[in-house]
């Protein structure tokens, strides 16, 4: 085994750790199991990218563009490389093969840029030297000479006559159904007549929404180790989301077959959608083969602004008409998303806005389009909600103008039209699951509200902390108001459109010192969110053992898909269970051949392995699992998928696009000083359907982080680009505001478990429905508080004091 | 230049350190002391706070000749201190803090194995695991050696009390909801530790 050799050679201080946890009493599916790596996380030791470290290492660094859109004329790189300390200087024309571009669908992302840069802070070359500051010093006597060029912002500017391409000859297979070469992808969802339906409306409502562009600002940052292998291979540990994905982009830049890119999943400090993209990957790579040295890259927070995606920022434009008896008749709407400068996740971002523009209602006309451009500005692509967030948005925002111009209770007029199982989507796909949106309303509405101005204490004033503008001290309790929102989402679980969205897992049976034990390997990326615990779980429910081990993520087993889309509990989940159930089969087959003479129900009785025994559906022990496999051990690698889907098509929308709907309700409770335009919330509850909850106390966590970035969005979360020049204005923390404790309420959370019979245990992908209806609901709360319109996030100061 | 001081109990010297290196790259590159965390490197995250004589900062504000001479207690060593201020009664009260007398004469004691397993932990970093207050574990770090520093300080804090102390600290995973309830656990098992010593 070489290839096991070369690995052990080059393995860094700190690689992550087999993560072995047994003897908990609460340890299968259904219960609030703790979560293995949660030792080494609290006492420092977990291993995150940036931790990784190799004696004789070097540091990576890029340069970055500081403009937008220009023409490279030259780039010198001499006085970088003399300087003491630097190992290498690498830009383009040191590119090894002539692949030099990569991308999640269409490859227009450059490794380095060539020619041109097309966003402010594109990567344009590489430094590697003995000490990070050495590296960044270097990088800043690279000269280059940039030709500025005009930039488009946005739909007006890209699409204009004679506007510049920002991608020249384009050749991926959108390009034939688009109206304009700076639009990634269209798609159009038609069904029934809305025009007609339109006449039958008592009254019709329209409004135009904007939703800023928000950053998934996970707290690691991008970073990881390359070691070059003896063998000419490489070896990877880098914080990702989809290992396969990355390494099916890296290899083929490198000139090196995939088994001589060896990836290993190192500590995930959050997602979000942000690293399904690659970052420094590709980067780390090219030093450490230049060099021969191993190479490490950590971006400083400054730096992650510009290395990833955002979301894409949105303009939406929707008419619903409704009959004078609260139904609503169609809906006619027009969803312009930017995907600046690289396509990234784009089509497939329009491709969910579209499907899922309706929202969780019946509307059987509807007329929509949605697009995503390629414009100058920062890139944007996968983050939580992806697609649905904006379009959640607009739509709950409309149905609260509805209600208003009927004169009916906003909650009521929802659950009026609310869809359920059996409901038609616009996509003419049959909603084949509950579909619990009017119960999910009804349960957030009748938690208990939060009493009044809690901020007065007896006798002693306002207690400030509780008040708008908190310890800022501006106001105590004058001009301040309450204001209550009610919101309801629909999200897709897993990858659409008819993408082959597997997931493959390895599991290993032994005796282990008299013990039996199970062994779970997967590629999945535990980005945060709790597969780890969950895989556990999963295979001491199956297989009746205690211990169990979870072997770090690599790409030695075949791919798990992405961790995003509320997927992974549901499809790597699905193959750990299904994995198991044929280990389970192999083991009794085991046990038949070795003890089948001994008792009948061998051959006749349903067995089941529980609590290390081999037990009959009424509860008779056969034997101990011990005994059975002695020293042999089962061991299979499988993989498995979830129904399929199909492509949306291309002109009307219709096809079974999706595999699963997740629903979540809001309601936020507000105080607004109207004064000086200050909000603080309150209270955000939530109620939402899981399916089942495998493991409770994740499942909570899950709701309340996704609802917290909701109100992120809705009060403070927006990355600024100046539209003049397309440059970002606040990459930090100073600068790109992010919910504090302070600035994050009580939310409490009801979780119904209505099974969806298609999925494993009849789970709901949960993590990213919770993140919709957050933000329309505060923003519903703020309006209700001030009757200000409100049609932008974040909500400012100057929208509610209109200076 | 060289820098001597004191991580954890044991007196540490780190050669070559470059003028402008923070303690927090110190800690982490040149010391392999990773736990604290490097989020943002701006002071606006909190999650490479350490305890600097007693106090709680942002490493990556403090420039490595600062701690010349001084004490520095990271997450690593968090169990190790939380545990010797309970035996030596250095805050029964809860009112009293850690002295610097105190947080010199403390020494740190090796884990029993990388993975954690039968690692003793301080009570807040137990009632993170218990709570659920731990998903990426990114901010953790910071805000438990936050949040132990508030315990010393308070042994039965507000919500709004722990919601001030830990307000430096930002957490993109898990809402906050988690670690206040990680917080009240804590408290509440120190306050029926100390009932039950004194029945």
């Amino acid at each position: 085994m070489a290839d096991k050799e070369t690995r052990l050679a080059t393995a860094p201080g700190r690689t992550p750790t087999n993560l072995t946890q047994g003897g908990q009493t609460k340890a299968g599916i259904g219960e609030s199991t703790l979560r293995p790596d949660g030792t080494l996380k609290v006492t420092g030791e977990f291993a995150y990218s940036s931790d990784m470290w190799h004696e004789d290492m070097l540091w990576g660094y890029t340069l970055r563009s500081t403009t937008a859109h220009a023409e490279i004329r030259s780039i010198d790189t001499s006085e970088a490389l003399a300087t003491s300390g630097v190992y290498a200087v690498l830009t383009y024309d040191d590119l090894p093969t002539e692949v030099k571009n990569y991308g999640l669908e269409i490859q227009d992302t450059p490794v380095l840029a060539h020619g041109k840069v097309r966003h402010h802070g594109e990567p344009v070359a590489l430094v590697a030297a003995d000490h990070p500051e050495t590296a960044r010093r270097a990088a800043a006597k690279i000269k280059i000479d940039y030709a500025e060029l005009p930039v488009v912002t946005d739909e007006a500017s890209a699409t204009a006559e004679g506007a510049p391409l920002v991608h020249e000859n384009r050749t991926d297979h959108h390009i034939g159904h688009v109206p304009h070469p700076n639009i990634v992808h269209r798609q159009p969802i038609i069904r029934g007549n809305a025009a007609e339906a339109a006449k039958k409306a008592d009254v019709i409502v329209s409004g135009e929404y904007v939703f800023g562009m928000q950053d998934q600002a996970f707290l690691g940052p991008e970073s990881g180790l390359a070691v070059p292998g003896e063998d000419g291979g490489v070896d990877l540990y880098v914080a990702t989301q989809w290992l396969h994905s990355d390494l099916r982009q890296i290899a083929p830049v490198l000139g090196l077959p995939p088994e001589k890119v060896r990836m290993t999943l190192s500590g995930v400090g959050g997602a979000f959608g942000g690293r399904e993209d690659l970052s420094m990957q590709i980067h780390a790579c090219l030093l450490a083969l230049r060099t021969g040295k191993p190479v490490k890259i950590v971006y400083n927070r400054f730096e992650s602004f510009f290395g990833h995606v955002h979301r894409h920022p949105a303009r939406l434009w929707y008419e619903h008409g409704a009959t004078k008896d609260g139904k609503l008749t169609h809906l006619k709407c027009r969803i312009v998303l930017d995907g600046g400068a690289y396509a990234s996740a784009s089509p497939a971002v329009v491709g969910n806005a579209s499907s899922l523009a309706v929202g969780p209602y019946v509307v059987d006309d509807v007329d929509i389009e949605a697009i995503a451009l390629y414009s100058n500005n920062p890139p944007c692509g996968a983050m939580r909600g992806f697609g649905a967030v904006q379009a959640c948005f607009a739509y709950e925002a409309q149905m609260d103008k509805v209600a208003k111009k009927l004169g009916m209770d906003p909650v009521e007029f929802r659950q009026l039209n609310a869809m359920e199982q059996g409901t038609i989507m616009p996509t003419g796909q049959p909603v084949d699951s509950p579909a619990p949106v009017a119960e999910l309303l009804r349960r957030v509405k009748a938690m208990p509200l939060p009493p009044e101005q809690q901020w007065l204490t007896a006798g002693a004033g306002a207690d400030v902390r509780a008040l708008p503008g908190g310890l800022s001290n501006t106001t105590h309790g004058e001009g301040v108001v309450r204001g209550i929102g009610y919101a309801v989402g629909i999200k897709n679980v897993g990858f659409s459109e008819g993408f082959d969205d597997y997931s493959t897992a390895r599991v290993r049976m032994e005796v282990v010192g008299g013990v039996p034990v199970a062994t779970v390997h997967t590629a999945m990326a535990e980005v945060g969110q709790g597969g780890v615990t969950v895989h556990a779980q999963i295979a001491r429910t199956e297989l009746g053992v205690q211990q169990v081990t979870i072997q770090p993520a690599d790409t030695r087993v075949g791919s798990a898909g992405s961790t995003s889309a509320s997927r992974q509990t549901y499809v790597t989940g699905g193959a750990v269970k299904n994995t198991c159930e044929h280990v389970r089969e192999q083991v009794l087959d085991i046990g038949r051949r070795k003890f089948g003479t001994y008792h009948p129900a061998w051959a006749t009785a349903e067995l089941l392995l529980e609590g290390g025994k081999v037990v009959t559906d009424g509860g008779e022990v056969l034997a101990n699992l011990a005994d059975v496999l002695e020293d042999e051990a089962v061991d299979l690698e499988l993989e498995w998928r979830h129904r399929p889907t199909e492509p949306f098509d291309l002109h009307t929308g219709q096809g079974n696009g999706h595999v699963q709907y997740s629903f979540a309700a809001h309601r936020a409770v507000v105080e607004v000083d109207t004064e000086l335009g200050l909000v603080k919330v309150i209270e955000l509850a939530c109620a939402q359907d899981v399916g089942k909850a495998l493991n409770p106390l994740s499942v909570v966590g899950q709701i309340q982080g996704g609802t917290t970035q909701g109100l992120g969005v809705a009060v403070m979360e927006e990355i600024i680009v100046d539209p003049k020049t397309a440059k970002v204005r606040n990459p930090s923390f100073t600068d790109y505001l992010i919910p504090t404790i302070l600035d994050t309420p009580t939310i409490p959370v009801d979780v119904l478990e209505l099974a969806d019979e298609h999925a494993p245990y009849g789970l709901r992908g949960i993590g990213e429905a919770p993140t919709l209806s957050s933000t329309p609901a505060v923003l519903a709360a703020i309006r209700n508080a001030t009757g200000l319109e409100l049609t932008k996030t974040p909500v400012r100061p100057e929208h509610l004091t209109g200076t | 230049m060289r820098v001597t001081f004191t991580v954890n109990g044991r007196q540490q010297e780190a050669d070559d350190v470059w003028e402008g290196e923070s303690l927090l790259y110190v800690l982490r590159e040149r010391m392999g002391l990773p736990g604290s965390k490097n989020a943002c490197e701006q002071g606006e995250c909190g999650s490479c706070t350490v305890r600097l004589d007693g106090v709680p900062v942002c490493s990556c504000l403090v420039a490595a000749g600062q701690v010349e001479g001084r004490d520095v207690v990271t997450v690593e060593g968090l169990a190790d201190f939380a545990k010797q201020r309970a035996e030596n009664g250095g805050c029964a009260s809860g009112a009293c803090g850690t002295s610097i007398d105190q947080a010199q004469r403390w020494q740190a004691r090796p884990a029993d194995s990388h993975a954690g397993e039968g690692t003793e932990l301080a009570p807040i970093q137990q009632a993170f695991i218990d709570a659920g207050a731990v998903q990426c574990g990114f901010c953790t770090p910071g805000l438990l050696v936050a949040a132990d520093e508030l315990l010393e300080r308070n042994d039965s804090p507000s919500d709004a009390d722990i919601r001030e102390a830990l307000s430096g600290n930002l957490c993109r995973c898990t809402g906050y909801e988690k670690i206040l309830d990680a917080v009240r656990l804590a408290a509440a098992r120190g306050e029926s530790r100390t009932a039950g010593q004194g029945a």
